[in-house]
């Protein structure tokens, strides 16, 4: 079980944490539908660092970024959720 | 003295005994039978390693089969029984095998057993009966096991010398420290092999640490390393088949840790030579432990074969104790051994040993190219040493090769982890080859794999280590591979003409030693870590004895029989009560959401497929929403409450799902909106009233004219706010009425004094599905079954022509306008019931061109109705189907309609 | 290349086993292959048997990173079935379970094959029904499926908890008595062993590193051991089909995690079938050896890290435990993990990819072994003919995109949901 560090409550156990979907799957309300459906539908899935959209589901509920390294688990940062976030 | 059993003989042990200690002392040599040949087999460690002594302790409940004779600490009146025997354990049956084991060479069964499948579970069930080791207890476990968490910025593995110096020098510097030990006492290693530190320096050190305010752990293992330095420990507080003291046999621990210690050690090695399996052949420093640590002496005339100069301690301790040393086989060239007093042979090998009655009777050794014999009841064996590296490796650290020692040691580690002492730096051993035959040279013992099973596999091409491992199954058995996989790995490199490094490794995984699955477990096994949420509602509707229907981590009222009546019954009943009178049941579990500010119905627009911003203060409408597929994934009702504040409705089942979109669309999508969004799901209770005298009854509750249909005003009811919905699920005049959960017996109390009065009665879930079935109303995990989109539940009508919506790119993918789709249908039966689930087909023995998704009666006229899904179902109304369930044998002939089969029009819910 | 049989083991009992002959050979690689498989699992050698014995191709390869059966193959739970509810997806898995019942024969190596039946546990009324509707489903369409009173239940499997009390009490179950387990491992080296006579190259450490293009058409494939030329090149890697699927600049409908399974200790026959229940999300057995098989959900995110959780594997203890209380005084011994390719719809992906002579198998989410033998023939056909057979022509990769998903579950397109 990982650690991550909530930007808002800190270090905490990975079991209060829900892993949503990838920030590259994120389609935005305005994608044009071909987009959209790319990008809903496909993904980097590198075997390596990725950002990813957790949420900490049973702490203070928040959204944020992870990023994460998918073979060591290294989490190289943790951001609070929001526009700049995403890119 | 202690008084203990092993196969129903009673035998005394010593406080502090080990199982094994206790044996040998009473002279039990002969303590367990090999997995596949049945050989016989005595004690060979004193540790967690030991493949051989596996009995089953304890009865009933608390019967533990496998458990190493080494690993359990001798209590009163413990039971032991030997295992993988028939009749008895001197004279087993099974040991035939032992015989046939020249066709039972390594991977046997995958040359042979040819046929059907039939015919190969024939063969099957014998070789299962053949395998496996002690039989699992048939009764409830009646211990309980504990979990718990723990931080630390040190966390030491291994109490011996080396950790418990650490554990003292980080604690005194204010550390939080946990220093572990898998022993039941500290420092064990020093009751073996007496040093400068002493019973006082172990007694002050644990006082040191514990004064620092550090945590010791005693007879807990640290058992697996997982991600960001989480350890988790098995501590043991009751033995093997022990009543424990408060009920609670063994404690996990999650400990994350700032910085990890590892003082574990190494484990002895054996040496491959014929009939290296018998009773009586004993790793050396588990005879020096026997010896120094408990006072038993296992044999009294020892050969000593080493590559080493430990196996020296061992000699010197058994003739302390009065043993005679017949000889020591030592593999080094002169002088090693010189000096020592006793007779040593070098450059001299084991080739093979014999026995009588299970005991060891003789060994005999290779010396100078000689073959020389003597008799000996006991043999101590040191074929080098083993770091125990297993935690280091479950960390993602990597290993290097070290020479002198002949042993893998810790090299980079990924984590924030240590390794020190013994497991870091080896004992330097002589790198030796066995030279006798490899037939009977057995490297796992317990799943009985000799060196001539490596030699087939590789000859055969199974030569890479996994490979190896997994044809003879080196290294699977209760041991996990800690005395045979570096055998193992020595041969493969010699095969292949390399060296140890080049030959490979196989993946160290958690467990480091094998855990109680109750312990893993915890609490979890009796609920199966599955919560139950408690209606607010609850304790009326027990009191009145109700059939309680399980949905998700809910359990709602399914139908409140009286007075004798079946399920289907008080559901008919209570059915009818809401078409001809009024009925009132508890609908607390839907999801609910109030939705607020500014750009509420802008927010609204994106989750809901349908219009909203249209709706006037005060009115609702039925409304659904889309995953970003396209598909239908819940549907509900949404509210204007006031200007910008909306109360959004949904299923119950979908409650946490709606809850995380809901969210997921705030926070990450619309993050710029000035919009609030809460989940009130069990802030409001809710009571639904429905039927033709639902209105009136509302009318006495809040004391003014009712809403009309999909309108909702404030009110108060028994004197509590409340906020009515007037909508309706069962098809007749209906109102939702929600409240404070913590003020909600008092509302529904005074709705059930009004039903009452006029001569309703409440209703459950069953009622509920008959009523909507009828009406043709949707159930999400029915008809919305996360397959179908609004057209092919005829709702595209509704969808928001100005798009805007989750879901809008989805449904523009071509395949979902093409035809040969699912759609829904009523199906209305011309013979027979309808079975719910039950496939639609044109004629027997067709494939299915579609399903029935919820069956039901006509509540008042009678006949089964059903709602189904139908392949271009809307344009085969008229046609006869069967629908048929080969499972349950009944079938049904039924036709497709239209699906509404009460009041299409919707004239009850005029006033 | 010698025959296995027992008169075989018996003349070895006299030589010590001396006779037998490397299972598969050590080719070095050639310079080119008509078809290059790459992923030596049981699903790619399975597919370079049929192309062999089936198309009768004699030029193909099979490339291995590591060593054959290495990665879901030897780190699955060993079920096999064909209990679905949706008419492609039990129709391929059927299709590959009546190969199942033949497979020893025709490989000529003991898969271990053992049809013990294999059930889903009905916990409520409603469960019952679902249970049944997919029952029915199968039985319409010709596969074997039976439903089971709560009595039944309790006389198959003596040690389940049967108690009313229970969090989930069990009301009855859904068999398939042809299901069962296989030995996984038995299943790469059969499979491997009857290609290696059919002709097949099997080429262990050497790693696809990239794709040799010429223009839009993929002509062949650079490795850890060279460049090796190719006619069609088919990816048989899952777990890692994002990863050399991206070699080709592909973005797939997969991600990537991990699912864990463990096993106890070896004790005397205790189970007698699969045990699955969709309520508890778990799945147990017992193995020839006497362990007791247990897997559960997957690690439901992201992770290429064969290495499981303890949470999720805690989790999933307790549920077995819930359903087998005679479990709790066992020890787990071993835990192992694969990495899945997990789909946007919970289904395969096997057909053709949007570049020239290249094809994917993967998608397998945590399903893919008990349709080895149907993934290899069905991918064989598709690799050999440049056409998908129709059992796996629902199963394309430009179905996601497209609106025509196989959602057994209607969780829809979040792997994570599922």
């Amino acid at each position: 079980m990982m650690q991550f560090t909530c930007p808002h409550c800190g270090p905490r156990a990975q079991a209060e944490f829900v892993y949503e979907r990838t920030v590259d799957s994120v389609v935005a309300l305005d994608a044009p539908p071909e987009d959209a459906m790319r990008t809903l539908f496909t993904r980097n899935n590198p075997r390596g660092v990725d950002d990813e959209i957790w949420r900490h589901t049973y702490g203070c509920r928040a959204w944020m970024v992870i990023t994460r390294h998918r073979v060591t688990n290294e989490i190289s940062a943790i951001r609070a959720v929001g526009p700049e976030a995403l890119t | 003295m202690i008084t203990f059993s092993f196969d129903g003989k009673s035998y005394t042990a010593r406080e502090g005994d080990t199982l094994a200690a206790a044996l040998l002392r009473n002279g039990v040599g002969l303590v367990g039978r090999s997995f596949k040949y049945h050989r016989p087999r005595g004690i060979m460690t004193a540790g967690v390693e030991e493949p051989n002594a596996l009995v089953t302790i304890g009865e009933g409940g608390r019967t533990e089969p496998n458990t190493r004779a080494t690993d359990v600490f001798v209590y009163e009146g413990l039971v032991a029984k030997s295992q993988n025997r028939w009749p008895n354990l001197s004279f087993d049956v099974g040991s035939v095998l032992g015989l046939a084991a020249p066709a039972l060479s390594a991977g046997f069964y995958y040359k042979t057993f040819f046929g059907s499948a039939k015919k190969w579970m024939f063969y099957e069930y014998f070789i299962r009966k053949a395998a496996g080791l002690g039989n699992a207890p048939t009764q409830t476990d009646p211990d309980r096991f504990s979990q718990r968490a723990a931080f630390c910025d040190l966390l030491v593995i291994g109490a011996g010398p080396a950790g418990m110096q650490a554990a003292v020098e980080a604690a005194e510097v204010g550390k939080r420290v946990i220093l572990v030990e898998q022993d039941n006492i500290l420092a064990p290693s020093l009751l073996r092999d007496p040093q400068a530190q002493d019973a006082a320096w172990i007694k002050a050190t644990a006082e040191r640490i514990r004064a620092a305010g550090g945590r010791i752990l005693t007879r807990t293992t640290a058992s697996g390393y997982w991600e960001h330095d989480l350890v988790t420990l098995t501590q043991r507080i009751a033995e093997p088949g022990q009543i424990p003291p408060h009920n609670v046999a063994q404690c996990l621990w999650h400990v994350r840790a700032g910085h990890v210690i590892l003082a574990t050690g190494s484990i002895e090695r054996p040496m491959a030579f014929a009939h290296n399996d018998r009773p009586g052949v004993m790793l050396s420093q588990a005879v020096r432990t026997y010896v120094q640590r408990f006072g038993v002496v296992p044999g009294k005339r020892a050969v000593i074969a080493t590559n080493n100069d430990d196996a020296y301690k061992t000699a010197q301790a058994l003739k302390d104790a009065g043993a005679h040393i017949v000889a020591i086989i030592d593999a080094r060239p002169a002088p090693a051994g010189a000096g020592s007093g006793f007779r040593v042979y070098n450059n001299a090998v084991p080739l093979s040993t014999k026995g009588a009655r299970h005991c060891l009777k003789s060994v005999t050794a290779l010396v100078d190219d000689k073959t020389v014999s003597w008799d000996a009841d006991l043999m101590a064996v040191s074929g080098g040493f083993t770091p125990v590296v297993h935690l280091h490796m479950q960390a993602g650290g990597t290993l290097d090769w070290n020479e002198h020692a002949q042993a893998f040691v810790p090299a980079a580690s990924r984590q924030n982890v240590t390794t020190i002492g013994g497991a870091a730096d080896p004992q330097a051993i002589f790198k030796m080859v066995p030279v006798s035959s490899p037939k009977k040279s057995f490297i796992d013992f317990q799943n009985d794999v000799t060196l001539a099973d490596v030699d087939l596999a590789w000859a055969e091409g199974y030569r890479s280590v996994e490979h190896l491992k997994r044809y003879t199954t080196l290294g699977m058995a209760t041991d996990q591979g800690k005395l045979s996989n570096m055998a193992a790995l020595g041969r493969l490199a010699e095969k292949q003409g390399v060296a140890i490094p080049e030959a490979g490794l196989t993946t160290f995984r958690p467990p480091y030693t094998p855990v109680t699955m109750g312990l893993i477990a915890g609490a979890g096994a009796k609920d199966a870590g599955a919560h139950i949420r408690r209606l607010a509602l609850y304790d009326l509707h027990a009191a009145k004895n109700p059939i309680w229907q399980p949905l998700g981590y809910w359990f709602r009222p399914r139908a409140y029989p009286t007075g004798g009546e079946t399920l289907a019954q008080a559901a008919l009943r209570e059915a009818k009560a809401v078409r001809n009178n009024v009925g009132m049941t508890d609908v607390s579990t839907l999801a609910k959401f109030e939705i607020s500010g500014p750009d509420a119905a802008a927010f609204l627009e994106i989750i809901c497929a349908t219009t909203v911003s249209k709706l006037a203060v005060g009115r609702g409408r039925y409304t659904f929403m889309l995953r970003e597929d396209g598909v239908v994934f819940d549907d509900g009702t949404v509210w204007r409450l006031d200007e910008n504040r909306y109360l959004l409705t949904s299923s119950t089942g979908g409650a946490d799902r709606m809850a995380t979109h809901i969210s997921y669309v705030r926070q990450v999508l619309c993050p710029q909106m000035r919009v609030s969004a809460v989940n009130v799901q069990e802030h409001y209770a809710g009571i639904a009233v429905a039927g033709p005298k639902a209105k009136s009854v509302l009318a006495t509750l809040i004391g003014e004219e009712p809403p009309r249909h999909m309108s909702t005003v404030p009110a108060s009811i028994a004197g509590v706010p409340v906020i009515i919905l007037a909508a309706s699920y069962s098809g007749e005049r209906a109102f939702e009425i929600y409240v404070d959960a913590s003020q909600a017996e008092a509302v529904w109390a005074a709705c059930e004094t009004q039903v009452n009065e006029v001569g309703g009665a409440l209703y459950g879930l069953e009622a509920m599905e008959f009523l909507r079935i009828e009406k043709g109303h949707l159930v999400v995990g029915g008809e919305v079954d996360g397959r179908m989109t609004p057209h092919d539940l005829a709702l595209d009508k509704m969808l928001n022509k100005a798009g805007g919506y989750v879901g809008a790119s989805g449904l523009a993918r071509p395949a979902l306008a093409e035809t040969r789709r699912r759609q829904l249908v009523g199906l209305e039966a011309i013979e027979g019931d309808i079975p719910e689930g039950a496939m639609l087909v044109t004629q027997e023995g067709a494939s299915p061109v579609g399903h029935v998704s919820a069956a039901a009666f006509r509540i008042i006229e009678g006949g089964s109705v059903a709602l189904g899904q139908l392949t271009d179902g809307f344009a085969r109304h008229g046609e006869e189907l069967i629908a048929t369930s080969p499972t349950r044998g009944q079938k049904a002939r039924v036709r497709v309609v239209v699906p509404h089969f009460y009041d299409a029009a919707g004239e009850r819910y005029r006033d | 290349m010698s025959q296995y049989s027992a008169f075989g083991l018996l003349r070895g009992a006299f030589n010590g086993q001396k006779h037998w002959q490397p299972a598969w050979r050590d080719p070095q690689p050639k310079s080119h292959y008509d078809i290059i498989i790459i992923g030596g699992g049981g699903h790619g050698l399975a597919t370079a048997y049929y192309l062999a014995k089936v198309h009768g191709l004699k030029n193909i390869a099979v490339l291995e990173k590591g060593w054959i059966g290495g990665g879901n193959t030897g780190r699955n739970t060993t079920i096999v079935r064909s209990n679905y509810r949706l008419k492609p997806l039990h129709d391929l898995f059927e299709f590959g379970l009546k190969m199942w019942e033949h497979l020893s024969d025709d490989l000529n190596y003991n898969v271990m094959f053992s049809p013990r039946g294999a059930m889903f546990l009905g916990h409520s009324d409603a469960d019952m029904t679902k249970l049944a509707e997919r029952g029915d489903a199968m039985r319409c369409d010709g596969i074997d499926a039976d439903l089971m009173t709560r009595a039944e239940v309790a006389k198959f499997e003596p040690l389940l908890d049967m108690s009313r009390g229970a969090r989930f009490p069990i009301d009855g179950a859904l068999i398939q008595r042809r299901g069962g387990t296989a030995r996984h491992d038995a299943v790469a080296w059969g499979y491997a062993r009857a290609a290696d006579m059919l002709g097949v190259d099997i080429i262990q450490k050497c790693e696809v590193t990239g794709f040799v293009r010429d223009g839009a058409a993929v002509v062949g494939v650079e490795t850890t051991r060279g460049r090796i030329g190719a006619g069609r090149v088919g990816i048989c890697v899952a777990g890692n089909s994002g990863h050399v699927a991206g070699l080709a600049g592909l973005q797939l409908p997969v991600e990537s995690q991990t699912l864990q399974a463990m096993v106890t200790e070896g004790v005397k026959p205790m189970i007698n079938s699969v045990i699955m229940s969709q309520s508890l999300h778990c799945y147990i057995s017992q193995s020839d050896k006497g362990g007791v098989v247990f897997g559960g959900d997957p690690d439901n995110w992201p992770s290429y890290a064969q290495r499981g959780n303890s949470k999720v594997m805690e989790g999933a203890v307790a549920q077995g435990l819930a359903l087998v209380p005679a479990l709790s005084r066992l020890r787990m011994v071993r835990t192992w993990s694969g990495v899945t390719d997990m789909s946007f719809d919970g289904a395969p992906i096997i057909g053709e990819t949007p570049v020239k002579n290249l094809y994917l198998n993967g998608g397998w989410c945590y399903g893919g072994f008990k349709a080895t033998p149907a993934s290899g023939w069905t991918y064989a056909h598709t690799l050999a003919t440049g056409t998908p057979h129709a059992l796996n022509a629902p199963f394309a990769l430009d179905r996601f995109e497209r609106g025509a998903t196989i959602d057994e579950t209607g969780s829809g397109p979040m792997p994570n949901s599922r």
